[in-house]
C-alpha cells in the first residue's frame, strides 16, 4: 500500500508540468497533450482519496471513469480543431493563431 | 302676425351667419338663402302692413342692460311708419338681390357680396323697428359699415377702396354729432324709448333749449347719412361699388336711414322750430346745389346720384316744415324708393351691356335695350314728376305744404329743383338711349333675371303715388301722420299745373339741346359756370387740402414717429434681449451639457483603449489569466 501523501505528490507534479506545457508550449498537440496530463494528474488524485477514505460507492473511481471519458472526446475535438487551423494556416503554433484578437 | 314683427330684422340678419358659413354649398351660391330670407321677411312685412291698415299698432320692449337708472332695451315700434318701410325696404332689397343674381355672376366674391346685402337689410330693418335709441344707434353704424364693404366691394382697384373710405369717413363726421344728440336727448329725457321721448318732448318736459341741441346734433347724423349739403360728397363717390348696391344704398337702406330717423324722432325736431328751420334750409340748400351739379355729369351713376341727393334735399326740407310737411317728406322718400332703385338697376343694366360707365360712350341704346329703355322712361319720368307717375304726387304735395307753410324761400328752390330734374333726367336719356351708339362693341338687352325686376319696379314706380294721392280716402297719410290728426294730402291745381308745366320746360330744354349728340356739351358755354360746377363747387378741394391733408400728415407723421421709435423699440429691445438670452443659453448648452457628454465620451473612449490589451487573443495568455485566478481564489477560500 503506496502512502496517500507520495501520491499527492506525484499527482502534483504531474499537474504542475501539465501547466507548464498548457502554457508554455507553442505546438497546439503538445497544448492538448498538457492537458491530458492535468486530467489524469486529477484522475490520480481521485483515485487516491477514493481509496483513502474507504468510500464504499467508490464514487472517486466512478468520477476518474467519468474524466477519461470526457478527456477522450475532449482530445477528440481538440484535434479535430487542430487539424482545421493546420489546413487553413499551414501552422499550429499557438502563438500565431490570434483571431480572437481585439 | 304683427306680434311676431321682430323676425322682419332677425330673418335676414340670420341669414347673413347661414351664408357666411354654409352659402358656398349653396347651388346658388349663398344668393338662394339671401333671397329665401328677404323674401320671407317681404312676406311677414307684407302681413304687418295689412294689420296695421286695420288699426293695428304693437309695441314691445325686452331689457337688454342697465347702467345705474337707465334702462336699455331691445323694442319693437311697429306703426304705421316702420309698416311702411318694412314693405318697402324688404321689397326693393328683393328685387335687388334676384338682379344681383345675374349682374353680379361672373364678378369675385359672390357669396360675399350676399352676405353683405343680408346684413345691409337685416341692419335697416333693425333701425327700422328700433324702439330705443341705443338700438337705433346699432342698426345705423351697421348700416354704415355695410355700405362701406359693399361700396369697396371691388377692393382691387386702389379708387373703389378710396370711395369706401371716404363714404365711411364722412358719414363718420356726422355720427360724431349724433352720438352726441343721442347722450343729450337721453340724459335731457332720463331715458331712450323712442315712444317715451316723443311724449316727454311733446308734452313739454324737455326745456326747449336741450331740444334744439338734442335736435341739431341728431340731424348731423342725418346730414351724413342722408347726404346733405356739406356732407354730401361721399353719396356720388360711392357709385364706385357694384350698381346692384348702389340701387340698394340709394332707395331702400343708407340714406333712407337719417330721413328714416328725423321722421322716427319727429317729436324732437318739432319741440324746436329753430331746428326745423335747419332742417329746412340745410335741404334746400342740398336740393338745388346737387340738382345743379347733375346737369354736368358724364358718368349715368353719378347723375342718379346728384339726383338722389337732391330728392334726398326735397323729404328733409318737407319735414323742415314741421308736422304739417311730415306726410309729405316721408310719402317722397317712400315713392323714392321704387323709382329711384328701378333708375339704378336700369342704369346697371346698361353698364353691363356697354362696360363703361360714360354717357359719352352710349346712345342709341333705344333699340338695342328695350325692356331697360322703357322702364327707364318711367322711372326718369316718375323722378320729374310727370302725372300720374309716383314722382308727381310726392312731390307736388312737398311743394304745395311748402307753399301753405309760406315758406317761400323753400317753394321757390323746390319748384326751381323740379324743372332742373326733368333738365338733367332728359339730358341723360337723350344721351343714353337716343342717337348713334358711340361705343365698344355690340350691346344687347339683360337676361331675364335682371329685366323682371326692371319691371317689376317700373310698375310700382308707375302706381305707388297713387297710394298717397289726394282723392284717396285712407291712404298714406292715414297711415303716417305726425299728432293726433292725419294730415290729408292737399291738392292744389294751380301748383300742379306749375309743376307739370316746370317739368314739361326742362324736358323741352333737355331734348332742345341734347336731342342731337354733341361733342361738346352745350352747357360748356356758360364758362366759368361749368367749371365751377365741374369740380363740384371745389368742396371735394377745400376737404382735402382744408380738412383731410392738415390733418393727415400730422396724422401720419405721428404715427410713423410711433412706429418707428415705440413699436420698433419695443420689437427690437425684445430682439436684442432674446439674442442675450441666447448666447447665454448657448454657453451652457455648449459647456455644460455637450462638455458632460464629450467627457462621458472621452472616458469610455479611454478605458476601452486601455482594456483592449487584455483582449490579445493569445490563447495562452487567456490560460494564464485563469490559473493565476483559480489560484488567488484558492488562496482566498483556504483562507477562510
Amino acid at each position: 500500500m503506496i502512502r496517500l501523501p507520495l501520491v499527492l505528490i506525484f499527482s502534483g507534479a504531474l499537474f504542475a508540468i501539465g501547466v507548464y506545457g498548457v502554457l508554455a508550449r507553442r505546438n497546439a498537440v503538445l497544448v492538448l497533450m498538457s492537458i491530458e496530463l492535468m486530467l489524469n494528474a486529477v484522475n490520480v488524485n481521485l483515485v487516491a482519496f477514493s481509496q483513502w477514505l474507504r468510500d464504499g460507492l467508490v464514487a472517486g473511481q466512478v468520477f476518474a471513469l467519468f474524466v477519461i471519458t470526457v478527456a477522450a472526446a475532449e482530445v477528440g475535438i481538440g484535434l479535430a480543431i487542430v487539424i482545421l487551423i493546420f489546413r487553413n494556416r499551414e501552422t499550429i503554433n499557438v502563438d500565431e493563431v490570434n483571431l480572437l484578437r481585439w | 302676425m304683427i306680434e311676431q314683427a321682430w323676425l322682419i330684422p332677425v330673418i335676414p340678419l340670420a341669414a347673413t351667419l347661414l351664408i357666411v358659413f354654409f352659402g358656398k354649398r349653396e347651388p346658388l351660391r349663398g344668393a338662394g338663402i339671401s333671397i329665401l330670407a328677404t323674401g320671407a321677411a317681404f312676406v311677414i312685412s307684407v302681413a304687418v302692413f295689412v294689420q296695421v291698415l286695420g288699426g293695428a299698432h304693437a309695441e314691445r320692449s325686452w331689457p337688454w342692460f342697465e347702467i345705474g337708472d337707465l334702462r336699455f332695451e331691445i323694442g319693437m315700434n311697429v306703426d304705421g311708419l316702420a309698416a311702411v318701410m318694412f314693405v318697402v325696404v324688404t321689397l326693393v332689397s328683393l328685387l335687388v338681390q334676384i338682379y344681383s343674381v345675374g349682374y353680379m355672376a361672373h364678378e369675385p366674391r359672390f357669396t360675399w357680396y350676399f352676405a353683405a346685402l343680408s346684413l345691409f337689410t337685416g341692419s335697416m330693418l333693425n333701425l327700422v323697428i328700433a324702439n330705443d335709441l341705443f338700438q337705433l344707434l346699432v342698426g345705423w353704424e351697421l348700416v354704415g359699415i355695410c355700405s362701406y364693404l359693399l361700396i369697396g366691394h371691388f377692393w382691387e382697384e386702389k379708387e373703389n377702396a378710396d370711395a369706401a373710405n371716404k363714404a365711411f369717413i364722412t358719414t363718420r363726421t356726422g355720427d360724431v354729432p349724433f352720438v352726441f344728440g343721442i347722450f343729450v336727448l337721453t340724459f335731457a329725457a332720463g331715458t331712450t324709448n323712442i315712444t317715451e321721448i316723443t311724449e316727454l318732448a311733446q308734452g313739454g318736459a324737455i326745456s326747449a333749449g336741450a331740444l334744439t341741441v338734442a335736435a341739431l346734433l341728431l340731424f348731423g347724423g342725418a346730414i351724413g347719412k342722408s347726404a346733405q349739403f356739406p356732407l354730401h360728397v361721399w353719396l356720388p363717390d360711392a357709385m364706385a361699388g357694384p350698381t346692384p348696391v348702389s340701387a340698394l344704398i340709394h332707395a331702400a337702406t343708407m340714406v333712407a336711414a337719417g330721413v328714416y330717423m328725423v321722421g322716427r324722432l319727429f317729436g324732437v325736431f318739432a319741440g324746436s322750430a329753430e331746428a326745423l328751420t335747419f332742417v329746412a334750409v340745410i335741404g334746400a340748400i342740398t336740393m338745388l346745389i346737387a340738382a345743379l351739379l347733375a346737369l354736368v355729369q358724364d358718368d349715368i351713376k353719378r347723375v342718379l346720384a346728384y339726383s338722389t341727393v337732391s330728392q334726398l334735399g326735397y323729404m328733409m326740407a318737407a319735414l323742415g316744415l314741421g308736422p304739417a310737411g311730415y306726410t309729405a317728406g316721408l310719402f317722397h322718400l317712400f315713392t323714392h324708393a321704387f323709382f329711384k332703385a328701378l333708375l339704378f338697376l336700369g342704369a346697371g343694366s346698361v353698364i353691363h351691356a356697354v362696360h363703361s360707365n360714360r354717357m359719352s360712350e352710349m346712345g342709341g341704346l333705344r333699340t338695342a335695350m328695350p325692356v331697360t329703355f322703357w322702364t327707364f322712361i318711367i322711372g326718369s319720368a316718375a323722378l320729374a314728376g310727370i302725372p300720374p307717375l309716383a314722382g308727381f304726387w310726392s312731390k307736388d304735395e312737398i311743394i304745395v305744404e311748402a307753399f301753405r307753410e309760406a315758406q317761400y324761400g323753400v317753394w321757390i328752390v323746390a319748384v326751381l329743383t323740379a324743372l332742373l330734374t326733368a333738365f338733367y333726367m332728359t339730358r341723360a336719356i337723350a344721351l343714353t338711349f337716343f342717337g348713334d351708339y358711340r361705343g365698344q362693341g355690340h350691346p344687347h338687352e339683360s337676361p331675364r333675371v335682371m329685366t323682371v325686376p326692371l319691371v317689376a319696379l317700373a310698375g310700382l314706380a308707375a302706381v305707388a303715388g297713387f297710394y298717397g294721392a289726394p282723392f284717396l280716402e285712407g291712404g298714406f297719410s292715414e297711415l303716417v301722420h305726425f299728432g293726433e290728426e292725419a294730415h290729408a294730402a292737399q291738392f292744389d291745381l294751380g301748383m300742379a299745373a306749375l309743376s307739370v308745366g316746370l317739368a314739361a320746360v326742362g324736358i323741352a330744354a333737355g331734348w332742345a339741346l341734347y336731342g342731337r349728340w354733341r361733342e361738346r356739351d352745350p352747357l360748356r358755354s356758360l364758362g366759368p359756370l361749368y367749371a365751377f360746377l365741374d369740380r363740384k363747387y371745389f368742396l371735394d378741394d377745400v376737404y382735402l387740402r382744408g380738412i383731410v391733408r392738415p390733418i393727415q400728415y400730422p396724422i401720419a407723421a405721428f404715427v410713423n414717429w410711433t412706429s418707428r421709435v415705440i413699436l420698433d423699440g419695443i420689437v427690437n429691445g425684445f430682439g436684442i434681449l432674446a439674442r442675450l438670452l441666447g448666447r447665454a443659453t448657448e454657453a451652457v448648452d455648449r459647456r455644460v451639457v455637450d462638455g458632460a457628454v464629450n467627457r462621458v465620451a472621452v472616458g469610455t473612449g479611454w478605458t476601452g483603449a486601455l482594456l483592449r490589451y487584455v483582449q490579445s487573443g493569445n490563447v495562452q495568455r487567456y490560460a494564464v489569466f485563469l490559473f493565476v485566478g483559480v489560484a488567488v481564489l484558492a488562496v482566498i477560500f483556504t483562507r477562510v
